[in-house]
């Protein structure tokens, strides 16, 4: 494996998605909106008497959100990834370059995580500073940096991300047309959704013991995934078959 | 530099190349004409290991097509113009290049001295920091050639490089590819474009599923017929018909003052067949040797596969 080839390929796709500005603006409105949003319901909702314990499970669900938004944020640049090449009809060309199937599809996972783990970061920071702002005076201390939202950040967002991006990818290397990749890419986040939903109503508490087991599980589909998008990636399939 | 033996590729019931076995030297310039569907692209990504293929042997170079670990190796030696340009429209020129270039480990000044030989060669230097979509048809298409040269190859497969171009851009990119046979790159031109192919190859392969025929332009139009001698004269004439039937050197056909004679060597034979003109009384207004020509060929050797 020559990783120089997947970086060349990454910096190449991310060139692309700079100039394409509609790309861009995915990647980067969802956390920077939901960073500010969140911090302003927690300051508009002073008045309504929130108090401490309520305030605490409050932020507890809002943190999650920075689990799903990496999860949610590569699915058009994942999909677009292989998609992408077809639609520019310069996957032929790619793959006619001395480059494995390893290094093109890391590539193209790269070129997906870098932009939307800065973005992901980029937002945290914005909301945790903001919530610690606006928090800090009923508190009585800076509830950020915290055990919680590092594991949720050092971990969680990675591995899912790297979740997502790997089922993007394997879908657009396998469907065989444009619009079928991006529907399938689009609800690769459904899963972060289900356990947000299943910690609200009482299945189970986002800890910090629960946030590693729940890393720990993502981390084995992770490896799982990889060495499945790796065996299913076909240059031929995808030479032959793609309308 | 390339060779193939009873290469075969089949999608499923679908036999897509059967049998072909070639061999293109070192420097030539190897036409592969077909019509739509004939087996030309197949063939071409096979040998540029981009798909498999069902039975059969090919060569590049000193590497197979059919081991996967001679695959990098092949694809290092070779240069693609796909019958897509296959750009990344929102790069520029420079850009693409530059990608490509890195892709095949160039080092940075191999890349810049490349690109800058390559888009000044092609006319397309002063728009190299121009992003792609801007670019015309004719500009993409000598893009793409260039993007498949970057790296230097050794042998270089084109796939209808000069399809959907106006004549003006098709005969900047066939002049091109006359320059590069000067530099005794070895080209494997697919193409459907007879005149073009007279014009540049050296040898032609004509493919419809099956190979059909291969050899020079001059003997795929001999294959076909050879050469006719015509000879109008003042007036019908059928002791002259006689005379030349007489003669028993080919075919003759008579179509009111003219004698079409069907010759395997019209340059030696024609003196004897004027001779016995003269004698049997006729008078001869015109003389002409008429060959077949490429188009012949393709089309006869095409339909016979129809046929089939």
């Amino acid at each position: 494996m020559n990783f120089r080839h997947s970086w060349i390929i990454a910096l190449k796709d991310i060139k692309v998605f700079i100039r394409k500005r509609t790309v861009l603006y995915m990647i980067v409105l969802l956390p920077l909106m939901l960073s500010v949003i969140f911090p302003l319901v927690i300051e508009f909702a002073k008045g309504g008497g929130i108090t401490g314990p309520y305030l605490l499970t409050l932020l507890h669900s809002f943190e999650w959100f920075f689990v799903i938004i990496p999860a949610i944020i590569p699915a058009p640049i994942a999909s677009y990834s292989i998609v992408g090449e077809k639609l520019e009809k310069s996957l032929e060309r790619l793959l006619a370059t001395p480059t494995t199937d390893g290094e093109i599809l890391l590539g193209k996972g790269l070129a997906a995580f870098i932009p939307t783990i800065i973005a992901t970061y980029a937002g945290a920071s914005i909301f945790m500073t903001l919530i610690d702002a606006v928090t800090n005076g009923r508190l009585g201390y800076l509830y950020y940096p915290n055990w919680d939202m590092g594991v949720i950040l050092l971990l969680l967002a990675p591995l899912a991300l790297l979740l997502s991006i790997e089922l993007n990818i394997i879908t657009s290397s396998r469907v065989t047309d444009v619009r079928a990749a991006g529907q399938a890419g689009s609800l690769m986040f459904l899963p972060f959704i289900g356990i947000y939903i299943a910690s609200e109503i009482g299945v189970f508490t986002l800890d910090t013991n629960n946030l590693l087991i729940i890393a720990g599980v993502i981390a084995v589909l992770d490896v799982v995934l990889f060495r499945i998008s790796t065996s299913l990636f076909q240059r031929e399939q995808i030479l032959t078959k793609w309308k | 530099m390339i060779d193939t033996e009873n290469l075969t590729k089949k999608f499923g019931d679908n036999t897509a190349v059967d049998s072909v076995t070639l061999h293109v030297d070192e420097g030539e310039v190897f036409g592969f004409l077909g019509p739509n569907g004939a087996g030309k692209t197949t063939t071409v990504r096979m040998l540029c290991c981009l798909i498999s293929k069902t039975s059969g042997n090919a060569r590049i170079g000193d590497y197979d097509i059919g081991r996967s670990e001679d695959a990098l190796k092949i694809r290092r030696l070779i240069g693609l113009v796909p019958d897509n340009v296959g750009l990344y429209e929102a790069l520029s020129a420079y850009d693409n290049m530059d990608f490509y270039g890195k892709l095949y480990d160039r080092t940075e000044s191999q890349r810049k001295e490349s690109i800058a030989a390559l888009l000044k060669m092609l006319e397309l230097w002063e728009k190299k920091d121009v992003p792609v979509a801007t670019f015309s048809k004719g500009m993409k298409q000598k893009l793409a050639i260039a993007l498949a040269l970057v790296h230097d190859p050794h042998i270089l497969f084109m796939d209808e490089p000069t399809a959907n171009l106006d004549p003006e851009a098709a005969k900047t990119v066939r002049d091109f590819i006359l320059d590069l046979k000067k530099q005794k790159k070895t080209i494997f031109l697919n193409t459907h474009n007879l005149d073009e192919a007279q014009r540049i190859c050296d040898r032609i392969a004509i493919l419809n599923t099956t190979l059909r025929a291969m050899g020079t332009p001059e003997e795929l139009e001999r294959s076909v017929r050879g050469k006719v001698t015509v000879i109008q004269l003042e007036e019908s004439n059928d002791a002259v018909l006689a005379a030349v039937k007489k003669l028993k050197l080919g075919d003759v056909l008579a179509e009111g003052n003219k004698l079409t004679i069907s010759t395997a060597n019209p340059e030696k034979q024609n003196a004897t067949i004027l001779d016995a003109v003269f004698r049997a009384g006729g008078r001869i207004q015109s003389v002409n040797v008429v060959g077949s020509t490429l188009e012949d060929a393709y089309l006869k050797l095409v339909r016979e596969r129809e046929k089939v």
